[in-house]
């Protein structure tokens, strides 16, 4: 027999079947372009088989693009639907379901792989390495982050999307206030891209203690490098919290164990405790990287080494300690006591300090610079006061009895989204403007990028600014309909015109993406920037094997000394004959783990264990055959280095 | 040597043990401790959601009523001894002697074959007395911290039978002893968890 749920596999409803529809076309469309031009084996041997960090760093952010339109259009149906009051474009149910996808998508699919796919971009030629430590593990990433968000967002045309929100509260989502696969899709999707960024996480940190070129010290390293290596500490210690919350509200759901249950004993207060001590470090995951993006623009832009060096790494590894232990302070609301409240409210107080530091060391490196208003820096700019705003109203938030009467109001929403949007958006944008032509050995055009730039400030602050002043008059999160006479009508229309507005914006930066790949003037000197670290000293792109010669360093800011200290002999090193290098071979196996994945995950969501243990038993396969690979390197030869090297004029 | 090891993999630092001795090697047994780090996390949560729970028997069977003294007692001799047998396996490779390393590895297994069925059937026996995941919230706890470190070691015995074979068919090289080395990391983490089952779920359990 099918089970009763069969018959509501697919969901119905005219959003959808637009969205069917649209799928189906993008889909034809790239098999045929794909099948036209003859690029299926182009695709597979160039891309779907890669190890090459680069290329993987690539596909991060251009799936992360993606998850970012389907996380806009989310945010698009929620401000149409509360553009004016009593509106019913969206049903109460589908209000749910949009901002559960909304808040889930744009934090693990769209946040967290923009800035893991920056650092693999960035981060190994920042220090001098041909690779991270383990390619072949970091492709295994990309893959189950992919599947992962690919399962996740099959719920809203197969089953139903989840609704009980992004944290996915308890008992709400447990089996018997929501039953039927939504909430089981959150579960599997987060479960699959929690491991591959678990996976990140050990293969960044090996790779930045391990990996760095000859004389580039802990002390040398490039910010953005330190921003990896604490990062990836806190990957380590909070995916697998996420893990195991994520396991036991499945055992809850499918096996009928009472663990958050509000009856046979269970706790549901286990799961908000589990849930944030996962997800106060992870919103510092998203933060971090941005710092370091900030810190090599500014740095850059305003042609002085960074000011402060050692307190900016002290902030940084202070903030990451402080982060696992300021949880409490989503739910000072949920009757933890005074004592627990007040301890907690202080230590998330202490973290704006080191921030405080960071903002600081910025503003000094700026004081008395020569600053060049490039679009990166322009994004780095505005970061800095939207970054402070954010976070005085998060020291607001953190004032214990204050908090009854912020939590869960509109105060919060602007309070995470000008951290989100005007600190980690605005730090990816900066580092996408900074390092594309690193990526495709091409600037993005800088008018556009100003266009890009304006409208979004813009529209961010006039969707964002609003919402803290109805979070003051009362209107509270997740409401998906408000009556008229409460005065919000108003700020609720500001703030949705501020939202399209913001995704107008975006229509400039894809415009200049394209005009830039026709048009741009490539970059031939693989410096594009005058910039100061070792990612600007090889070509652009750089070549498969990243440098011919491993660089050597003698201070921060190694590739600025190389171009303009006083003894640049100390570099000329670089005569000696090339050396064949030692490469990992590509693997299709990674993609073909991800789709197992995808596959068991798929039927556990729909409790059919059979398609489960088939797709289970096929990922054990897949590793046990690597495990019995044992050619699994190659080398580029001397020959081929010359010539690549000859190419791009640096022979 | 029956399989042709390319210039990154023969070993090239011979003061150090063979496992470490190429750079492949080195890193990936810092990956893996690494690894272990997020494991320990992993299993603290699964202990401090045991902790919380564990007197929410709702009606059920208490943690008292329900362990039977000598089966994990049992259980954890098989294992603490299976970690001890995997410790002579790399010492014997270390010495570069395949066959008694050969032999070890496979009292290893066997030795964990055995806690596994020891476990299975204990965890049968509580679901026949009716005391199954669904009884009460200890009884989720119990078996979810206890099966996902039985799960584990299940994954290790796959995982140490996949290696028996490379250690047949390549002997000991840079890069068999590396698996062998991060396997039998793996196992004696497994064998530390359990202590903790030990104390933290059976004894206390028994005791108060
Ligand atoms: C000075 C630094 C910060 C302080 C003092 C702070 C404080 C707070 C507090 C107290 C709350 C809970 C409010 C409530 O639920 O009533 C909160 C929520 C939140 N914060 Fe922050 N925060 C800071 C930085 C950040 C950063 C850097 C990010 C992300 C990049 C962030 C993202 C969030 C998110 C996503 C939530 C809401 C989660 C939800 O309930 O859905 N915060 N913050
Ligand atoms: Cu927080």
């Amino acid at each position: 027999m099918l089970p009763h749920y069969f018959n509501h596999l697919f969901v119905t409803g005219i959003d959808i079947y637009i969205a069917d529809v649209l799928i189906i076309l993008t889909s034809l469309g790239i098999v045929s372009v794909l099948t036209y031009f003859k690029k299926w084996k182009w695709l597979w041997r160039e891309w779907l088989t890669t190890v090459d960090h680069k290329k993987i760093g690539i596909m991060y952010i251009l799936a992360a693009f993606a998850m970012f339109f389907r996380g806009g259009m989310d945010g698009l149906m929620m401000r149409t639907q509360l553009a004016v009051p009593n509106n019913h474009f969206l049903s109460a149910q589908h209000y749910d379901e949009v901002f559960t996808t909304h808040g889930t998508i744009m934090i693990l699919f769209m946040a967290m792989p923009m800035l893991i796919g920056l650092i693999n971009v960035a981060m190994p030629l920042q220090i001098g390495a041909r690779d991270v430590a383990f390619p072949y593990l970091n492709a295994i990433s990309f893959w189950t982050f992919f599947f992962g968000a690919m399962l996740f967002n099959l719920s809203f045309v197969i089953g139903g999307s989840p609704d009980a929100g992004w944290t996915s509260y308890v008992p709400l989502a447990g089996p018997h206030f929501n039953p039927g696969p939504g909430e089981n899709y959150y579960l599997f999707g987060l479960n699959l891209a929690g491991l591959g960024t678990l996976a990140s996480g050990i293969n960044f940190l090996v790779t930045v203690i391990r990996m760095r070129a000859p004389g580039m010290t802990l002390m040398r390293m490039p910010m953005f490098v330190w921003s990896t290596l604490i990062t990836s500490i806190l990957i380590i210690f909070a995916f697998p919290v996420l893990t195991v919350a994520l396991s036991l509200l499945t055992f809850d759901r499918l096996f009928g164990s009472h663990i958050f249950s509000m009856t046979h004993g269970g706790m549901p207060m286990m799961w908000v405790n589990l849930f944030w001590i996962w997800g106060h470090p992870e919103v510092y995951i998203v933060i971090l990287p941005a710092f370091g993006i900030l810190s090599e623009i500014i740095g850059t832009f305003s042609g002085k080494k960074l000011f402060g060096y050692p307190a900016m790494v002290g902030s940084q590894i202070t903030i990451a300690f402080l982060s696992f232990v300021v949880w409490v302070h989503h739910f000072f609301t949920m009757g933890a006591g005074a004592a627990v409240n007040s301890f907690f409210g202080v230590s998330t107080m202490l973290i704006a300090i080191p921030t405080g530091v960071k903002v600081f060391n910025w503003l000094f490196t700026m004081y008395k610079g020569k600053i060049r208003f490039n679009t990166p820096m322009l994004w780095a700019l505005a970061f800095i006061p939207t970054f402070v705003v954010g976070g005085m109203t998060g020291v607001m938030l953190a004032i214990a009895p204050a908090d009854y009467q912020y939590h869960n109001s509109y105060f919060l929403i602007a309070h995470f989204h000008y951290m989100l949007i005007g600190g980690t958006v605005f730090g990816v944008f900066a580092g996408l403007y900074y390092w594309w032509p690193k990526m495709f050995g091409m600037k993005l055009n800088e008018r556009l990028g100003r266009w890009h730039f304006w409208t979004f400030m813009i529209s961010f602050n006039l969707t964002f600014l609003p919402m803290y002043l109805v979070g003051l008059m009362g209107m509270t999160r997740r409401m998906y309909t408000y009556p008229p006479g409460l005065g919000w009508s108003h700020l609720n229309m500001l703030e949705t015109i501020g939202a399209f507005g913001q995704g107008i914006s975006m229509t400039f930066m894809l415009i200049n993406i394209v005009w830039s790949f026709k048009y741009a003037e490539r970059d031939v000197t693989g410096d594009a920037w005058d910039g100061r670290a070792l990612e600007w000293s090889t070509t652009s792109p750089a070549p498969e094997y990243n440098f011919a010669h491993v660089p050597v360093v003698y201070s921060r800011d190694a590739f600025w000394d190389m171009k303009y200290s006083k003894n640049k002999e100390k570099y000329q090193v670089k005569e000696k004959p090339y050396r064949p290098i030692h490469m990992p071979n590509n693997s299709g196996r990674p993609f073909l783990m991800g789709f197992a994945f995808f596959i068991s995950f798929f039927g556990f969501v729909f409790e059919w264990y059979l398609v489960g243990g088939i797709g289970l038993a096929a990922v054990f396969y897949l590793m046990f055959q690597r495990s019995f690979e044992y050619n699994t390197d190659h080398y580029i030869s001397v020959e081929e280095i010359e010539h690549t090297e000859a190419v791009t004029g640096r022979s | 040597m029956a399989y042709p090891i390319d210039a990154h993999h023969a070993p090239v630092d011979p003061s150090v043990p063979l496992e470490y001795s190429t750079e492949d090697g080195s890193l990936k047994i810092l990956g893996f401790w690494i690894f272990l780090a997020a494991d320990i996390v992993l299993f603290s949560c699964l202990f401090a959601t045991y902790i919380v729970l564990h007197n929410n028997t709702y009606g059920g069977p208490t943690a008292q009523q329900l362990f039977d003294v000598p089966g994990f007692v049992a259980e954890t001799l098989l294992l603490l001894t299976s970690s001890f047998t995997c410790g002579l396996a790399i010492f014997e490779m270390h010495r570069n002697r395949l066959q008694p390393m050969i032999g070890w590895w496979i009292v290893t297994i066997l030795l964990g074959m055995g806690f596994v069925a020891m476990e299975i059937s204990e965890f049968a026996k509580y679901v026949g007395e009716g005391a199954n995941i669904t009884r009460s919230a200890f009884l989720s706890a119990f078996f979810i911290l206890v099966g996902t470190h039985g799960t584990h070691v299940t994954i290790g015995i796959f995982w140490m039978i996949a290696l028996l074979i490379q250690f047949i068919r390549y002997g000991i090289t840079a890069v068999t002893a590396r698996k062998a080395f991060v396997a039998s990391l793996y196992w004696h983490f497994l064998d530390a968890v359990w202590i903790f089952i030990f104390t933290v779920v059976y004894l206390s359990g028994k005791v108060s």
